[in-house]
């Protein structure tokens, strides 16, 4: 069971994990970190600038842009009108950059900084502008499957639904809604690609997502805020492998009662 | 020349990325781009539309405009 490539609107990658660049104590710790994942999509933000390290040093100098796929985010706009703005922004300088990721947005359009879950109406006003102008748009939604639906129905490129809240460590919250969006996106259309996108603490998180059927993940603080961030990169790695192994493999039904492994025919009790 | 496009030798205030900032007319999106000399790569946008690199010279900066420069840093 050879591993196929996930294509997301014009692009294919081996890699099924996408991983965020925020947060890492360094930017030598984060280019180990987006190594020892062998992610091969790296997200980013978009922000005034003259935001350099104690070093004067840029994000950029530590990320080979002829490896990665750079996702511009809008994180930080609670509205659709500043989400496009910042989708806008972001392709100008991956377009400067001969970047693929000019052609892409993970957008993100929050409704409160305390939760900082969705807001679906605005996410799905922004989404229908993007697309419009000419994005590939990838969708954070929450995990109610008609958002999910609503947003595949503008023209998302992809939806990628939270497991919890972003940066909250819960993993996935509610696996039955996740696996509904999986069925509902993925009815008569097996290859639309559904990213879970958040809330990601640990190794089976990860694992989790991709047996219930996931196409990847999206992850940035579990890896960054690890006691080792390099050793969790290699862990949500071959975690992200063994459920999508897993789940191809196809797992045997959840059974009330014990079935036997061992023959219960010639035992010598009676 | 109109009310709002400053005339030679006038200061024109402005905000950059949120702060005051002042500069002396005629301004385009290039001039004030040449003093402000952000690192690369970075987009500009002009009273919230973005201005693309081709339009710098072209792009005319007036009194109370809004400017903001930005660029990529680490996010999730």
């Amino acid at each position: 069971m050879d591993p196929q490539p996930l294509t997301i609107g014009s692009q294919s990658f081996r890699s099924r994990l996408f991983v965020g660049t925020g947060k890492y104590e360094t930017y030598e710790l984060m280019r180990e970190c987006l190594e020892a994942s062998r992610c091969e999509v790296v997200t980013v933000a978009v922000r005034r600038e003259r935001l350099f390290d104690a070093q004067n040093r840029s994000l950029l100098e530590f990320i080979d842009t002829s490896r990665y796929t750079i996702l511009p985010n809008t994180a930080g706009c609670f509205t659709a009108e500043d989400a496009i703005r910042v989708a806008r922004l972001g392709r100008d300088i991956l377009e400067q950059l001969s970047n693929p990721g000019a052609a892409w947005v993970k957008l993100e359009v929050l409704h409160d900084k305390k939760t900082l879950l969705p807001d679906p109406v605005a996410t799905l006003e922004a989404t229908k502008e993007l697309v419009k102008d000419g994005f590939q748009v990838l969708v954070y939604s929450s995990d109610d499957p008609a958002a999910a639906c609503r947003l595949k129905e503008a023209g998302a490129t992809s939806v990628m639904p939270a497991g919890s809240p972003i940066g909250s460590g819960q993993g996935i919250l509610n696996p039955n809604a996740i696996r509904i969006i999986l069925e509902m996106l993925k009815e008569g259309d097996a290859d639309y690609p559904v990213i879970v996108d958040a809330g990601v603490g640990t190794a089976s998180d990860v694992a989790i997502a991709m047996e219930l059927g996931a196409d990847g993940v999206l992850l940035n603080t579990g890896i960054a805020h690890a006691k080792n961030p390099v050793a969790m990169s290699r862990a949500m790695a071959q975690a992200l492998d063994a459920g999508y192994l897993a789940h191809r493999a196809g797992r045997i039904p959840r059974k009330l009662y014990a079935t036997a492994s061992s023959p219960i025919e010639g035992t010598i009790v009676y | 020349m109109s009310d709002s496009t400053a005339a030679a030798g006038a200061t024109i205030s402005i905000t950059v990325n949120g702060e005051s900032f002042s500069l002396t007319g005629p301004a385009t999106v290039a001039s004030l781009i040449a003093l402000r000399s952000p690192r690369p790569p970075f987009a500009v946008e002009l009273n919230k539309t973005l201005v693309r690199r081709p339009q710098y010279d072209a792009t005319t900066i007036r009194e109370g405009d809004a400017v903001e420069i930005v660029t990529l840093v680490g996010g999730g």
